[in-house]
């Protein structure tokens, strides 16, 4: 089976947020997307079951070059990077574009990628590729089965289990449950150096920057209101429990 | 600039999301004296039109076909954009939910158009709509607009005033033959885990319970807290973990977003991963017997104590005090 895994490279959720000028401030700590971490995982797993390939693509700077070479440690065999500088305003009209024109003259079986990614949390980027490419998605999946061309999914959705039959070429969107991505062992970080990282510009698809200028522009990026301490209460616990009462009562529009 | 809006409202149990009536205060807003359709689909969902034009929709489509039972990208993509092209709509809002912020973003591809996801306030200036949506799981947020074209916008429930309902108002109700094909993807069975009752993620209280729970049968003691102040029940990951509740519960970065009125959280230590889910709530109540609990960080008030002790205190109270307002 020829999988195809689609990657982001995101901020540490662990770290602090500071904006300057509107810009958020990029010298903290970046991750692989914890929901491509399950996208990988899932990944290798079908290859093992099956045969065939793991191709790992990131669409971001030269920087994601570390989190794909994590993932050929986890058992990708082959990455590619997406060089999307100078892009304006990009946004996930523009990944999803990149990406449909990346996969124009590739054959491939399945697609899998997070159901979203932690920084901006859209989830858009995955039906709007299976769109672009004419092919059917299915998001937000805990369970894959694939037996010859047919495949049975499970999907949450809102919490219920949504049990799905489709059939390959497809594009699934990985949701937490769906395996417990494995950590890459030394010899594997060791191998992954070796194996193949090709980096690709838009004229390497024969793109312009127009082309795939996104849909949307930031205005502004702001951080929360700094919220008052929280007031702890004091004094016996019933009078703890009727003074919240009291307040919430006043503060809260829910009695 | 008064704008053609198009709400693409949704049905779940029988019954219409708040966030599609919510989506129709957003509607108005923007519409600045244009028109505001809605958009129905389903399977059976035909009487559920009227209840959107006592909330202000002019024109309501309803596209009611069987193929329609269950969500499928394909079918309710092609059922929509067959609604879409009619209503010629300059501005969509869904609501940012499993349904909405797929099918919206399939739809938005399909249009070559841009889409503002999971949105939490709304401005509209003479020409643009400036659209506000938390990043970072709501350690920020940025603010955007569309720069052409239909403009697609989700919005997260909870966020927008429902309007007043009125059951004067008037409106058209047309039903539209949508043709359905070629469905690529089929559901076999639904296992519902969610219990019937207030929506987790449109509830106005959540009382969420942790760890600190310490076993299932304790966990339930929340529905009663939850049942007086007509909420929802809602959990940490530890929680669900410690199979104290189902995951269908779950509030943070996984699971679900929720920003109710008022979020109690209850024997919750309160990680990062917990508050992305929850950090926007109005009022955040926060009980635990652990003083140094993160949970704290992000509580309005807090009470250090046995839950076991203050939960079943705290469940009288507020029966007493809905009691007096009835």
């Amino acid at each position: 089976m020829n999988i195809y895994v689609l990657m982001k490279r995101t901020f540490d959720m662990e770290e602090q947020i500071v904006i300057e000028n509107g810009e958020i401030r990029d010298d903290g700590e970046y991750i692989i997307n914890p929901y491509d971490e399950y996208a990988i995982e899932e990944a290798v797993q079908l290859r093992d079951e099956h045969g065939g390939e793991v191709t790992v693509v990131l669409v971001g700077d030269e920087e994601g070059e570390k989190q794909l070479r994590t993932a050929l440690a986890m058992g990708a065999d082959q990455a590619f990077l997406i060089n999307n500088e100078d892009v304006v305003d990009y946004d996930q009209f523009s990944t999803s574009n990149i990406l449909a024109a990346f996969f124009e003259d590739r054959e491939f079986d399945l697609i899998i990628g997070g159901n979203v990614s932690i920084d901006h949390s859209t989830g858009q980027v995955g039906p709007r590729l299976a769109e672009l490419l004419d092919i059917a998605h299915v998001s937000t999946i805990t369970s894959i089965e694939v037996s010859d061309d047919e495949v049975k999914l499970e999907r949450d959705s809102e919490g219920d289990v949504e049990k799905v039959e489709a059939s390959l070429p497809l594009l699934v969107t990985a949701q937490q449950g769906l395996n417990e991505p494995r950590y890459p062992s030394l010899p594997n970080i060791m191998k992954a150096k070796k194996k193949p990282l090709e980096v690709l510009d838009l004229d390497d698809l024969d793109l312009d920057e127009e082309d795939v200028e996104g849909k949307t522009e930031i205005i502004d990026q702001t951080l929360p209101p700094k919220k008052q301490a929280g007031r702890m209460l004091e004094g016996e616990v019933q009078d703890q429990v009727s003074e919240l009462v009291r307040l919430v009562k006043d503060k809260a529009k829910v009695i | 600039m008064s704008k053609k809006v198009l709400v693409v409202s949704e049905i779940k149990n029988n019954q219409l999301r708040n966030v599609s009536l919510e989506a129709l205060t957003v509607a108005k807003q923007i519409a600045d004296g244009g028109e505001i359709q809605a958009a129905v689909i389903g399977s059976e969902v035909t009487n559920q039109a009227h209840e959107l034009v006592y909330y202000g929709a002019e024109k309501v489509v309803v596209g009611d076909d069987d193929k329609l039972k269950n969500y499928t990208p394909d079918g309710y993509a092609q059922a929509l954009e067959q609604i879409i092209d009619l209503a010629d709509p300059d501005v969509i809002v869904a609501g940012h939910t499993a349904i909405g912020k797929d099918v919206t973003a399939k739809l938005a591809a399909r249009k070559k158009a841009g889409l503002i996801s999971d949105a939490t306030e709304i401005e509209v200036d003479d020409q643009d709509i400036l659209v506000t949506a938390p990043i970072f799981s709501g350690k920020a947020f940025a603010t955007k607009k569309i720069k052409e074209g239909v403009q697609f916008i989700t919005i997260r429930p909870n966020n927008f005033e429902m309007g007043e309902r009125d059951e004067n108002a008037v409106g058209d109700v047309a039903n539209i033959d949508v043709e359905i094909k070629d469905l690529r993807t089929v559901i076999q069975d639904v296992v519902r885990k969610t219990t019937a009752g207030v929506d987790l993620s449109e509830a106005k209280v959540v009382v969420a319970g942790g760890r600190g729970l310490k076993s299932a049968e304790n966990f339930k003691m929340l529905d009663d807290l939850a049942d007086v102040l007509g909420g929802a029940v809602g959990a940490s990951r530890g929680a669900c973990d410690a199979e104290y509740c189902d995951y269908s519960l779950q509030i943070g970065q996984t699971g679900k977003v929720v920003t109710p009125e008022l979020y109690i959280a209850c024997g919750i230590s309160g990680a990062i991963q917990h508050s992305a889910g929850m950090s926007n709530s109005k009022v955040i109540v926060a009980i635990n017997k652990d003083p140094e609990a993160n949970i704290f960080n992000v509580a309005d008030y807090g009470i250090v104590g046995d839950l076991f002790e203050v939960v079943p205190l705290l469940t009288e109270e507020f029966k007493q005090l809905t009691a007096s307002v009835n």
